[in-house]
């Protein structure tokens, strides 16, 4: 009876064991993550193709998506202006990710102790609501229009351009003019981490501090989209791509919010095989642009926040720099080396970044006539990295690593620790799409990303902040 | 003395023997699709494994997990994607009713098909677009059972004159080429509208006024193909008996007149005479350009 009653507990247990097996098995799947940033499956129901056509996995581009996106948005046959599609067909997508994640930072700014303290949150969440609308007007006239909301549905417009493809009928002249992504090859707005410290690229906004506990005045980041016009080209398979960017300084905020200043962003890349390994490729990047030091006339607001214990009024003063006033432009610059290599089903890519920004952004100085720079006070500079990887078992599971990394070669203050703003980034991500349409797109989506930044706490310490986040990625 | 037993044994041999083949031949298996297929391109050669990978990416959504064009989307397409199992192939340099080479499903892949779904997939590697048409082949029994048929020669094109071009027109009303295309080639011939493809859909004969873009490709010698070899499963039938090499380039040169919106040699010479002037003049008509790509 004993020995009946001890097997029945043992094929309990296997029962168990098998659930926990299976429950964890389905747990990793549905963790898998994946946050298509701009898959648009307007286009795949346009012209009838998978989403995996043009995604390695969506919204990452595959060589066949990226040259459908330099062609135009059109595949190169008699289907690509919408005069052949049915009247009522709308090219439009909206996207949405609901989540649950959990946030954590080493050292908040808390009222009480010594004003600093580890704080975690954790909870169900949205992101924002993107609606993408894009396509061609006519043969060789493409658009698009993304207004994109935060989670709150406050709306901005996010990306709105129209470009000229294949004027002259060469693919080596199309021209855009908008609000649109500067051509990084690796794509920030096609990003596959959605996480708030893995769903940007460290490298594409990294500037340090001016001093501990002090930004640079201006913000720049080659990942954001940019107001300008832009010329791009292509050869007919792709293999090579140039582009040329002339850009207001505004980090892509409309109404002109800075100065008259303008910048340059130049890239090239050259794609070859490598026998059966696959497509590698190979580019160079460049921007080079101006902001300004000081604004000519600063708003002052006083409003009133309260009252204090007399009764009489408590008021807030703000200053902010009057849009189109900035002067004293100078120079910030980027650089960068890229390698994206496919070994069969692995692939991974590789990007040296350097960037140097003028003494008098630097060091907040305003670059007022006849004004001397602060005593050691220098240009800073840095080197950065960044390795991604993935490994695709097959359309439908994609996993992602991906480290990167800071160094400062030269503080603008002599007096700055040598460290200071050095950051490491580091994220580990996997995406399931259970099933592969020409329709729609859905995605299991489980990360974790964290970052470590030095000088960055309230006390100047290092900042460690973490995200975890599992959710569902979908697109319509 | 005749042996009965020796006598009747051998005519029952003589009768069953051919018999026992027959049966032994009608009790073999039809061919099967190989799982395992190569193709041969160049030095390139494709591995269907490896294809099959790719297919699953980038070419079920139409083809169908079976390969037999009844994807989820061919039922929104209005010329149906291609059925791998019955393995007819439009674009051939073999003749009609023939497999085609790997080179030909190879050079589709690249250029894809005019006025079709199928795009170009010249941005994957020609190693992808090898194993892919390997693993195509895997689909039908065809390529077990039967081997390409034997390239057609196409021989050197003779020099363009305008009486090539004016014996191509003749040949153009002889053949009754205009009973589908029309008598301006712009694929409203009597006929047109009464045409179907291999899978009883509608199909339209090619316009020559739209493009310089055939279903099968853009040079002289591709034109050649498509009239000498016929494009399988369409009604487009093959005049590779009833024409002479010759006469079939100077159906070329004429064809080229047709397409009075693309430049080319043939269309440059014929403007030069007085008579094709006036013709190329009458077929044009100004209209607004409405983007489409279509031309007036």
């Amino acid at each position: 009876m004993d020995s009946l009653r001890s097997k029945e507990i043992q094929s309990d247990l296997a029962r168990v064991g098998k659930a926990l097996l299976y429950s964890s098995i389905f747990l990793m799947m549905f963790l898998v993550d994946c946050r298509p940033a701009t898959a648009l499956p307007a286009f795949a129901r346009k012209y009838g193709l998978p989403c995996s056509s043009c995604h390695e996995a969506w919204p990452m581009l595959s060589p066949f998506g990226q040259q459908f996106k330099d062609n135009g948005f059109q595949l190169g046959n008699d289907r690509d202006a919408p005069i052949f599609q049915q009247a009522g067909y709308w090219p439009i997508t909206f996207r949405i990710t609901p989540v649950w994640h959990r946030e954590s930072t080493s050292a908040a700014p808390v009222d009480e102790g010594n004003g600093q303290a580890k704080i975690t949150t954790s909870g169900f969440d949205l992101s924002g609501l993107d609606f993408h609308t894009g396509g061609t007007l006519a043969n060789n006239f493409s658009f698009y229009v993304l207004p994109s909301s935060d989670n709150t549905a406050s709306f901005h417009f996010e990306s709105v351009w129209a470009r000229l493809d294949n004027v002259f009928g060469t693919p080596w002249i199309n021209i855009k003019l908008g609000k649109f992504e500067l051509d990084n090859l690796l794509s920030e707005k096609r990003i596959l981490t959605l996480t708030n410290v893995g769903g940007v690229y460290e490298n594409y906004h990294f500037q340090p501090f001016s001093s501990p506990g002090v930004a640079e005045n201006y913000t720049f980041g080659i990942g954001d989209n940019q107001l300008g016009l832009e010329w791009m080209g292509h050869s007919a398979d792709d293999r090579t791509r140039v582009s040329a960017a002339l850009l207001s300084a505004s980090d892509g905020t409309v109404g002109l919010p800075t100065s008259r200043g303008y910048g340059g962003f130049f890239a090239a890349s050259r794609a070859f095989e490598i026998g059966s390994l696959g497509l590698q490729r190979v580019g160079a990047f460049a921007f080079l642009g101006e902001e300004p030091t000081y604004y000519q006339y600063n708003l002052t607001t006083t409003s009133t926040i309260g009252t204090d214990s007399l009764g009489g009024p408590v008021t807030s003063t703000t200053t902010t720099p009057y849009a189109g006033t900035g002067i004293g432009n100078k120079l910030i610059q980027r650089y960068g080396l890229m390698g994206m290599w496919y070994i069969k089903k692995f692939d991974i890519t590789t990007i040296y970044f350097h960037g140097k920004d003028n003494a008098w952004l630097g060091t907040n100085t305003p670059a007022v006539p006849l004004a001397v720079l602060p005593p050691g006070a220098h240009a800073p500079s840095w080197n950065g990295a960044l390795f991604e990887s993935h490994y695709m078992f097959n359309p439908q599971i994609i996993l992602i690593n991906r480290y990167e990394l800071d160094r400062m070669s030269q503080q603008a203050f002599s007096s700055n620790p040598g460290n200071l703003s050095n950051a490491d980034v580091l994220t580990f991500g996997a995406r399931y799409y259970p099933f592969i349409s020409s329709r729609a797109g859905f995605a299991y989506h489980a990360e974790y990303s964290i970052i470590w930044q030095k000088g960055a706490s309230p006390t100047f310490n290092q900042l460690t902040t973490s995200s975890l986040l599992f959710g569902f990625d979908f697109d319509f | 003395m005749l042996n009965i037993k020796k006598i009747s044994l051998n005519v029952a041999v003589a009768l069953i023997l051919p018999c026992a083949m027959f049966a032994q031949q009608a009790d073999q298996p039809p061919a099967k699709p190989s799982k395992h297929m190569e193709a041969h391109i160049g030095d390139l050669t494709g591995h269907s494994e490896a294809g099959a990978k790719l297919y699953y990416r980038y070419c079920w959504g139409c083809h169908g997990a079976r390969g037999n064009g009844d994807g989820e989307n061919a039922p929104y397409l209005n010329i149906l994607p291609r059925n791998f199992v019955a393995a007819v192939f439009k674009c051939r340099s073999t003749p009609t009713g023939t497999l085609p080479l790997d080179s030909d499903i190879f050079n589709s892949l690249y250029r894809g098909l005019n006025f079709s779904n199928m795009p170009s997939w010249k941005a994957l590697t020609a190693q992808n677009r090898a194993d892919l048409v390997a693993f195509v082949k895997t689909f039908s029994a065809r390529w077990v059972a039967e081997k390409p048929g034997d390239p057609i020669q196409v021989p050197p094109e003779p020099a363009l004159t305008v009486a090539s071009i004016k014996h191509g027109g003749e040949l153009f009303q002889k053949l009754e080429c205009w009973k589908c295309h029309g008598q301006e080639g712009r694929g409203d011939g009597p006929s047109a509208s009464t045409l179907t493809d291999s899978n009883d859909q509608p199909i339209r004969p090619y316009n020559f006024t739209t493009d310089n873009r055939a279903k099968c490709g853009r040079t002289n010698s591709d034109l050649y193909k498509i009239f000498m070899t016929g494009l399988d499963g369409t009604p487009m039938p093959s005049f590779a008996d009833v024409v002479k090499p010759e006469e079939a380039w100077d159906l070329v040169h004429y064809l080229r007149t047709l397409q009075y919106n693309n430049p080319s040699p043939e269309l440059t010479l014929w403007l030069s005479t007085p008579e094709g002037k006036a013709i190329i003049e009458a077929k044009k008509v100004e209209n607004t350009n409405t983007g489409s790509g279509v031309k007036p």
